[in-house]
Order: C-alpha cells, then sequence, then structure tokens
C-alpha cells in the first residue's frame, strides 16, 4: 500500500493533496449548516421570546451529556491517529473502536430525547399537542429548525461514524496508513464543532420555560 | 432634461407615459445610464474593430510581437473612474428610493391585496374593488400591500413602481399621479397558472369626480375598467351597508382586542386606542416613531419587534388568522379614534 | 491515411482502447472533459428548443400553441436544464477537466476517479431531474420561490432531488479542481505565471465549494415544505417566505459568476493567442478573478430590491453589485487593450471574442443600470432583466462556448474545423442574438412582466421580432453541431498546433496523449509570450 498514484510525483504530495482537499470539503459542509445558522439568527430576532421558551423547554441535561460524548469521541479518534503514526496498530484500533461506540452512545441519546419530544406533541411544522395547547407564536419555527439541524447534524455523525467504523477495520486488518486515518478524523472534529455550536443555541440560551 | 427631449427618449425606448413626478425623475436618470450603457458598449466594439483591421495579420506567418504591459496602477485608476461613474449613478438612484419609500404627509392610504389571480382593494371611505384600483389624482396614496396565498408583485408601468406582495407581511408603496387617467397594472412576480392575466387597472380621477365615486357613482372611467374582460375578476364592489370603520368595531371585538386595549383612553394591558393613531410612540429601544397605517399593522403582525415602552410583551400575533380586509378594518376604527375625529361612528 | 494520423491514432487518448467500457471506466481528464462536453452540448440543444417553443408561443397573444400549463413548465424545464445542466457544468466540467491539467503541466487532476464520480453524479442528477420535468414537470420556475412551490400540484420534488444530486456534482469537482491547482502544478509553476484560464477555473471552484451547499440545504428545505408541509417559510408558523430567497439568492447570485468566470477566462486564453500578445495586465485580470470570486459572495440582496426590503440593505447591496461590475470593466479593459499592436488573426474563435465584447459590455452595465435601486423597481422581473440576463448567459457565456469549442476543437479532436462556416455561424449567432435579445429590452421599459404567456396586443410587433431572431439563434447553432460532427470524420487533420499559440495545452501532442506530457513539460516560455519567433512545432521542441 506503500504505492502512490501514478500521477502524483510522490507519496507526500498525493496525502497532501487528500489532507487540502478534505479540508476543502469540509469548508463546503460547514457551508451547509451555515444555511440553517442564518435561517435560526434571522427567526430568534423575530420572536425572542419564543426561542427562549423553546430552549427553555429543551433538556440542557441531555444536550449537555451529548456535548461531553462527542468531545471524548474527539479526544479518542485524535489519540489513536497519533498511536497509529507512531506504529501502535492494536491500541489505535482500540481507541478508534471507542470513538465508533461513542458516536453509537450519542445518537441512543439524541434518539432518546426525540423520543421525548414526540411524546411531548412537539413534532416538525407545529405539528401536536404542545402547539394545539397554545404555544408562543414562533415554537414552531424554533422547533422546526431544531429536528431540521439536529437531524442533519445526527445524519453526519452516521456517515462519519461508518466512515470510522470501516477506518478501525482497516486499522486491524494492517492496511490503512495514519495519512487515510487522519482525514477520517478531520471529518469527524467537524461533525463535532458543529455540535458545539449547536448545544448553546437549542440547549443554554433559554428563559424560563412558560 | 427638457421635456421635449424626455418625450422622444420615452418614445425611442418605449417607455410608457410618465404619470407622476417620481416616474419622470426615474426616467431622467434612465436616460443617462442607458445612454452611457450604449455609448461604452460601442466604444469597447468600435475600439476592438479598429485594432483588428489596423493590426490584422498581413499572410500567414505570425510575427514576434512586442511585450506590452499595463501597470496595474493605470488599470485600477480607469477602474476607479468608471467606480466613480457608477457611484454616482447609484446616489441619485439611493436618493429616489427613499423618496420612493417615504409615506407622503396626508397620503390616502388604500389595502392592496393580491390572491390567485386578481388583486383586491380595500380603502375607508370607498366601495371594496376587484381588479379597479379607483384613486384621487394629484393627491398622494399609499397602498398597503400584502398577499394571501403566494408572492405577488404589484407593477404599474406608468408610475415606474413595483412592490411585492408577500404573505404575512405588509410593504407598502405610495405615488402622487399628476393627471387623471387609467393606468395597466400587472403581477409580477410569478404566481402559478394565470399569472399572465392578473392585471387590474389603476384608475387616476379628478378630485370631483373621485368625490362622487366616494358617494356611490360610477364614473365613466371606472365604469369601463371595470367592464375590461382582460382583467381577472373585473368587478367593482358593493357598497357595504356600514362603514369600514364600524367593520373595525366589530372584528376588534371578535378577535378580542379589546380584552386588552380601552377605547376611552385608559391605559390597559395595551396601550388605549383612543388618540394611538398619529401619535408618537417610544419604544423599549428608545427610539421614537409616529403611529400610522403600516405601523399599526406591523404591531398585529410582529408584536414583538417593536414593543412600545411601558407595557408587558404579551401581544399574540395576529399574523395569518386575519383577513387583510379586517385587519383593514381595524386599522380604519383605530384612525376613527383619534382625538380630532370626534365620536367614533 | 497520412502518417500523421496514424501517429496520433497510436500515442492520443482517444486511441489505445476505444471500447465504450474503456470510456466509462475511464480516469483520464481528457476524455471525463470530453463526456462531459457532449453531455452539457446535448443539453444546450434540449434547452434550447424549449427556447425555440416558448419564442414561439408567444408569437401572438393569448393561447397560440400552448395553455398556461404547459408554458409554465416549459419555462421551468427551460430555466433548470440551461441553468444546471449546461451553464453551470459546460464550460468548468467541460474544459476545465480537459484542459486544467494541460495548462498546469500536470498528468492529471488530483483525484480521477473522484472526477469521473462527478461525471456520473452529474448523470444520475440528470437523469432524476429530467425524469421530474417530463414525467409531470414543475411549473415553479427555475428560482422555485416559496410559497408556491410548497402548493404547486406539480412534480416539484423530482426535480429538487435532481437538482440537489447535481449540486453534488459541482461540489466533487470544485473540490477536485481546488486541491489539483495547489498540489499538482509542474515543477517551477509559479502561481502568477499560471494560464488565466487556471486562474478562472480556481475562482469559479471556490464558489462552487461554498455556494452549492447553501442551495443543496434550500433545496431540501422546499421539498420538506411540499412533502410534508414544515411550514419553515409560512408566515402562519413564525416563518418567513423573504428568508428563502435570501438563502436562494445567496447560492444562486455567485453561481452567475459559476457561470461566468469560465468563460473570462476563454476569452483571456483566444484574445492572446489569436493577437500574438501578452495580456495587456496579467495581474489586473488576476486582481480581477479573485475580485469577482469574493464580491460575488457579497451582491446577492440586488435581486430582492421589491421584497420590502429597507432602503439601506438596498443600498449597500447595490454598491456591492457595482464592485462586481468594476472588476467585470477591468477585463474588458485588458482584453480589448491586448489586441493593441498585435498581429492579429480574424479566425471564428476571436470573431466570438469580439462578439464577447460587445455583449457583455452591453449586458454587464445594464447589470449596473438594474443594480441602481429606483430603477430596478421598474424593471425588476419584467424582460429588461430577462434580456440583461441573457445578454451575460448567451452573449457572453454561450459566445465564449463557442469561441472556446473553436479554439480547442484541434486540441480535442485532432481535426480543424472548416473556417469559412465557422466565421459565417459566428456572424449569424450575433445577429441572432441581438434580434432576439435587443427587443425583450425595449420590452421591459414597455412593462412585459416576465413568465407571461399572455400579454397586452400592444407589445405584439416586439415580441415578433424577438421570436425571428430566436430562429436565426437557432439555425446558426444548428448548423454549427452538423458541420463540426462533419468535421470529426472530414475535417483536415490538424497540426499539434494550428494557432501556433504558445498556451500550455499546445506543448504536447494534438490531441494529447493518455498521460498529456511525455517526459516533463517545457513551461519555460511563458504562456502568453510571443517575443520570440514561432519555435518548430509539437513534442519534438520537448527538451
Amino acid at each position: 500500500m506503500a504505492e502512490h498514484a501514478a500521477h502524483f510525483e510522490s507519496l507526500a504530495r498525493q496525502q497532501t493533496a487528500a489532507r487540502f482537499a478534505m479540508w476543502v470539503f469540509l469548508a463546503s459542509e460547514l457551508l451547509l449548516f451555515a444555511g440553517l445558522f442564518f435561517l435560526y439568527m434571522c427567526y430568534r430576532l423575530y420572536w425572542p421570546a419564543a426561542f427562549a421558551s423553546g430552549v427553555g423547554h429543551n433538556h440542557a441535561l441531555l444536550g449537555t451529556v451529548n456535548t461531553i460524548v462527542l468531545i471524548t469521541a474527539s479526544i479518542t479518534v485524535a489519540m489513536g491517529l497519533r498511536k497509529l503514526q507512531h506504529g501502535a496498530p492494536r491500541a489505535a484500533f482500540r481507541l478508534v473502536a471507542t470513538t465508533v461506540l461513542l458516536a453509537g452512545l450519542f445518537l441512543v441519546v439524541k434518539l432518546t430525547e426525540y423520543g421525548v419530544h414526540i411524546d411531548e406533541g412537539i413534532l416538525p411544522g407545529g405539528r401536536g399537542r404542545y402547539f394545539a395547547e397554545g404555544a408562543l407564536p414562533g415554537e414552531a419555527a424554533f422547533f422546526t429548525l431544531y429536528w431540521l439541524t439536529t437531524g442533519l447534524h445526527a445524519i453526519h455523525v452516521t456517515v462519519g461514524a461508518g466512515v470510522l467504523l470501516v477506518m478501525a477495520w482497516r486499522i486491524r486488518r494492517g492496511t490503512l496508513r495514519a495519512a487515510q486515518l487522519e482525514l477520517g478524523a478531520l471529518y469527524w472534529h467537524l461533525v463535532d464543532a458543529i455540535w458545539i455550536f449547536l448545544w448553546p443555541l437549542y440547549y443554554l440560551t433559554g428563559g424560563a420555560p412558560k | 432634461m427638457i421635456p421635449a427631449s424626455a418625450d422622444l427618449m420615452r418614445d425611442v425606448l418605449f417607455l410608457p407615459e410618465a404619470a407622476s413626478r417620481q416616474a419622470r425623475d426615474i426616467d431622467a436618470l434612465h436616460f443617462w445610464v442607458i445612454s452611457a450603457t450604449m455609448l461604452g458598449a460601442l466604444a469597447v466594439g468600435l475600439t476592438a474593430l479598429v485594432f483588428l483591421v489596423k493590426y490584422r495579420r498581413m499572410g500567414d506567418r505570425p510575427r514576434p510581437t512586442r511585450f506590452i504591459a499595463l501597470p496595474v496602477k493605470y488599470e485600477l485608476a480607469m477602474a476607479g473612474l468608471l467606480l466613480g461613474l457608477f457611484l454616482a449613478w447609484w446616489f441619485v438612484g439611493y436618493r429616489q428610493m427613499i423618496a420612493l419609500q417615504r409615506a407622503p404627509e396626508g397620503a390616502l392610504e388604500i389595502y392592496v391585496t393580491g390572491k390567485q389571480w386578481m388583486w383586491k382593494f380595500a380603502s375607508a371611505d370607498g366601495p371594496d374593488t376587484v381588479g379597479v384600483l379607483v384613486v384621487p389624482a394629484a393627491r398622494p396614496v399609499r397602498l398597503l400591500i400584502t398577499a394571501r396565498d403566494v408572492v405577488h408583485s404589484f407593477f404599474v408601468p406608468a408610475l415606474r413602481v413595483k412592490q411585492d406582495a408577500i404573505p404575512g407581511r405588509y410593504t407598502s408603496l405610495s405615488f402622487t399621479i399628476d393627471r387623471p387617467g387609467s393606468f395597466p397594472v400587472y403581477c409580477a412576480e410569478y404566481c402559478g397558472l394565470s399569472h399572465s392575466r392578473m392585471w387590474a387597472t389603476l384608475v387616476a380621477l379628478p378630485p370631483e369626480e373621485y368625490q362622487r365615486w366616494l358617494e356611490g357613482a360610477v364614473p365613466p372611467a371606472v365604469g369601463e375598467a371595470g367592464g375590461n374582460a382582460d382583467i381577472a375578476g373585473g368587478r367593482l364592489g358593493e357598497r357595504e351597508a356600514i362603514s369600514i370603520a364600524q367593520r373595525g368595531e366589530q372584528q376588534a371585538a371578535r378577535y378580542g382586542c379589546l380584552a386588552c386595549h380601552t377605547v376611552d383612553g385608559q391605559p390597559h394591558i395595551g396601550p388605549t386606542w383612543r388618540g394611538l393613531f398619529g401619535s408618537e410612540r417610544v419604544l423599549v429601544t428608545g427610539q421614537r416613531l409616529v403611529a400610522d397605517a403600516a405601523y399599526l399593522t406591523q404591531s398585529m403582525m410582529r408584536p414583538m419587534e417593536d414593543l412600545v415602552a411601558g407595557y408587558p410583551p404579551v401581544m399574540p400575533t395576529y399574523q395569518g388568522q386575519m383577513e387583510p380586509a379586517d385587519v383593514a378594518a381595524i386599522v380604519e376604527y383605530i384612525k376613527s379614534l383619534r382625538h380630532d375625529a370626534g365620536r367614533a361612528p | 491515411m497520412t502518417p500523421t494520423t496514424e501517429r496520433h491514432a497510436g500515442e492520443s487518448y482517444l486511441g489505445g482502447e476505444r471500447t465504450l467500457r474503456s470510456w466509462l471506466t475511464t480516469r483520464d481528464h481528457k476524455r471525463i472533459g470530453l463526456m462531459f462536453l457532449i453531455a452539457t452540448s446535448l443539453f444546450l440543444f434540449v434547452g434550447g428548443l424549449f427556447a425555440l417553443l416558448l419564442r414561439l408561443e408567444l408569437l401572438a397573444p393569448r393561447e397560440t400553441l400552448m395553455g398556461p400549463m404547459t408554458y409554465n413548465r416549459m419555462f421551468t424545464a427551460h430555466g433548470v436544464v440551461m441553468v444546471w445542466l449546461f451553464m453551470i457544468p459546460a464550460i468548468p466540467s467541460g474544459f476545465g477537466n480537459f484542459l486544467l491539467p494541460l495548462m498546469i503541466g500536470a498528468n492529471d487532476v488530483a483525484f480521477p476517479r473522484l472526477n469521473l464520480a462527478s461525471f456520473y453524479i452529474y448523470v444520475a442528477g440528470a437523469v432524476v431531474a429530467l425524469f421530474g420535468l417530463f414525467m409531470g414537470g414543475a411549473d415553479t420556475g427555475w428560482t422555485f420561490y416559496v410559497p408556491y412551490s410548497a402548493q404547486t400540484a406539480t412534480a416539484v420534488v423530482p426535480v429538487l432531488i435532481g437538482v440537489f444530486i447535481l449540486g453534488w456534482s459541482s461540489i466533487v469537482t470544485g473540490v477536485n479542481f481546488i486541491a489539483t491547482v495547489h498540489t499538482m502544478r509542474a515543477k517551477g509553476l509559479q502561481w502568477m505565471q499560471m494560464p488565466l484560464f487556471v486562474w478562472a477555473i480556481y475562482g469559479t471552484s471556490v464558489i462552487q465549494v461554498l455556494a452549492t451547499p447553501v442551495l443543496g440545504l434550500v433545496l431540501l428545505l422546499i421539498g420538506m415544505e411540499h412533502l410534508f408541509d414544515w411550514g419553515i417559510f409560512d408566515p402562519r408558523r413564525g416563518g418567513d417566505p423573504v428568508i428563502f430567497q435570501h438563502l436562494f439568492w445567496f447560492y444562486s447570485h455567485p453561481a452567475v459568476y459559476i457561470m461566468v468566470l469560465p468563460a473570462m477566462g476563454v476569452i483571456s486564453e483566444v484574445v492572446c493567442a489569436f493577437s500574438r500578445k501578452n495580456p495587456l495586465s496579467y495581474q489586473a485580470i488576476v486582481i480581477a478573478t479573485v475580485g469577482i470570486t469574493f464580491f460575488g459572495f457579497l451582491a446577492w440582496g440586488h435581486h430582492m430590491f421589491t421584497a420590502g426590503m429597507s432602503t439601506f440593505a438596498a443600498g449597500s447591496f447595490g454598491i456591492l453589485s457595482m464592485v462586481v461590475a468594476i472588476f467585470s470593466a477591468i477585463k474588458v479593459f485588458t482584453w480589448t487593450g491586448t489586441l493593441y499592436q498585435g498581429s492579429i488573426s480574424l479566425k471564428a474563435p476571436l470573431l466570438y471574442v469580439l462578439a464577447f465584447l460587445f455583449l457583455f459590455v452591453f449586458g454587464g452595465m445594464t447589470g449596473v443600470a438594474v443594480a441602481t435601486m429606483s430603477l430596478d423597481v421598474h424593471w425588476h422581473d419584467t424582460y429588461f432583466v430577462v434580456a440583461h440576463f441573457h445578454f451575460i448567459m448567451v452573449g457572453g457565456t454561450l459566445t465564449a462556448f463557442l469561441a472556446a469549442v473553436h479554439y480547442w476543437f484541434p486540441k480535442v479532436t485532432g481535426r480543424n474545423y472548416p473556417e469559412t462556416w465557422g466565421v459565417a455561424m459566428a456572424v449569424l449567432v450575433f445577429i441572432g442574438f441581438n434580434v432576439t435579445f435587443v427587443p425583450q429590452f425595449l420590452l421591459g421599459n414597455l412593462g412585459m412582466p416576465r413568465r407571461y404567456y399572455d400579454y397586452p396586443e400592444s407589445m405584439q410587433w416586439l415580441h415578433v421580432i424577438s421570436t425571428g431572431g430566436s430562429w436565426l439563434l437557432g439555425i446558426a447553432l444548428l448548423t454549427t453541431v452538423l458541420y463540426l460532427a462533419w468535421s470529426l470524420r472530414h475535417g483536415a487533420v490538424a497540426t499539434d498546433n494550428p494557432w501556433h499559440s504558445a498556451g500550455f495545452e499546445w506543448r504536447t501532442a494534438s490531441p494529447p496523449p493518455p498521460y498529456n506530457f511525455p517526459g516533463s513539460p517545457a513551461l519555460h516560455r511563458g504562456a502568453y509570450d510571443y517575443t520570440g519567433q514561432e519555435p518548430p512545432e509539437g513534442p519534438a521542441a520537448l527538451p
């Protein structure tokens, strides 16, 4: 596997190209979420009270637990990369596998939270009991955005976990270069970084629940 | 620009007659901009052509050429000059834009609703109409525009004005037509099947005829516009049995406005409506503004946007829950409670 | 068969394996570029056919050829096909793919497999979008404004999904090209020595990567609105349709530069090659390219002057739009100045450049006119705007595309096209274009709104002229395809550098061999250096 593709003059250059391209792709991903952040900003300016109430209604504990889970997962994948670079594939495998497990934990918590929302009658599009019982105007917009943004993020978590799962398997088989794991880790850090912004926007900056 | 040459330019450029002062001002800028555009394109095209003839290759053998590189500073200087010209246009255009958006004093306010595929008009004094907008000439008019279903756009070519009609928002458009006449109105924002037939007629009447229209007569120009088969839904509304302000009073009760707003001058949960219209309001931000029809409408739709100081922020939104005609009626009712308006009818 | 053709058949990327399979699984950027060119040209004709039918309907007021429903679907189809299936991929993914590695002295793009994937993503998107357009057809216009797009009963969703997929192709190609320019340049080739077409493609790629995801999100949101009625833009649930317009134009205004920047790159190359001159100011064109890329992101609001925007916001967007125009003006000035003291050979590609200069200046200046707020209030959503952007898209981009097709025809195919036909059709394109679109400016002044299938009778004769012009344009384009197709087999076999161009892409055989350059490419002489005597041709010149 140490062979580089024929059109590159060296392996180092090929790896530089791949890492660079990954950064460019991450910029693209960031812009995907930027649209949702823009919507959030506009609607929060329209409906400050409703957004504060909506954030207050969300379960800050679940959100915070998930933040800790994701940050830990970022640390473990970074450590795994370091191990692989230093020629310790077994340790690297354990760390990357831990990351995948933590991603699974994140999704479990997230799905639990969705379940709670469904129970409370908070569905996207202003549907459900919660809104019928006189929510503040604008709360429908808040929760639709909540579903959309966290849903899109959860999809990214799933994709990232899938990529890392395949990589973990390849580490075990000894067919993965550190430079390749670095690409997966970069992607995973992006998923993590986006959540760090979702956490205050959807869990921390609330007012008193209505 | 002298009027005769302006008319010539209008003919050359296929511009319709300009029926307001603003329209003529805009046309003047238009002539400058479009002349510069044509000159610019011609200058570049001709220069290229001259070079082409002068430096054409003789025979088929290419010859070496001199290396000519213009320092970037000259390019930037050229760009700066051009930007100066553009900014001059921008400056004039910006001032005209401010003038277009400024609501004139004592304007006649008319509510316009776009729906697939017709224009409805409701005003305080005259009858409601569909497809025909009747206004007095030589008096400022302000349209408060919204849409019932999808985005439309109210476009009067003769006035050079256009304003999108957006569901959930009220936008406004002001003009003063300086002579009587009939002018076509089009929907300019694509809105579905019959978009290309969403037309109306704007009829400007001389003041005395307008007065007769308010009193129930149908002047010939209005009748003609109303009978135009090209206009979607072209018909004149029935005069209502009660005045629009009276209807507003009923609607205010129906929507529960009077639970928080009094009409006798006593502040309650919300500000009293007596004397509200036209008064200066102090917002929580310290900003001051005059409570006109646009402000009142906005307050019903987005109550949290411009909060008045001294009241709890508890007003619910009526966005999407009130017919535009009801909004107009309630605003009319509040208007009728002005201090100088005497008792409500 | 002359000995030259035999040499080509043996060595070129067209030779070697000739099976369909070898094309469909190729990773050669030249083959992928050529496949993009063929596919996008096909869609140019589909979109063009729609345009001809639309013009035919507008020959007379009221229903003539089709009813309003068909008309509404057809202008949507015209817009979707032309914007996403032709304009956006044609020059970047087609010519960009073919030329970018050649112009930086590389064997291929950085990620050849990804490149092929991009082509298949494009095909998949096209199939889904076309499925939607033909099986029911959306009637929203290519702008998909809410709430209409959420309410219409037509097949919006397949079209949305198709465009969403096409967006991925755009992003993937953009990432690939950016990485290629950064990491694959031949040894010693500095940024400020790169051909201007490379700069243009680079700027385009940046826009593709950063703007397209926002479009993707917008399309997802409309899909949700339409399928599940989530009401994210519904005022009854606290939304605002105007926010949709902001998001949409945040992509779609920069998208204009995705379509125009590569065209500008083509013009830079052709002007220099046919006047045998260095560009009047290389730096100025680079600065302008970077400037357009950056400021292009900040001008979107000028599409919404009549949507109830504050005067301050409108004024800001107005100024920013004028700044973008200034960068374009710098380029026009430079191209025109490049002709000065040249040794000009008037061939079809240069004729297209002349047409471009005139049409682009007119289109660009009317762009400044519509960025002047008070004037736009009258022109917005009328035929004036339609004429303006067709001057840029057809008068600019399509003209540049045709210049590129003729200029690089020998490079891509190894054959020459018949020059007389080329010149004649370039003239006819120019005439047909003006007859079609100049009346539309006047119609806009008269107050003819866009997307009308019916109009007052007083506007008819301008429409008749415009329709007549559209036929001239159609005939010219069809004839062009015919003689180019004829040349594929019967055209004279081209020498390696028939235009005696100094461009890097000409420093290898025409058509090029599979790995572009035998040995390391000879890039010592600059890409625009015409000061010396013409060196002998072809690979023989390589050290």
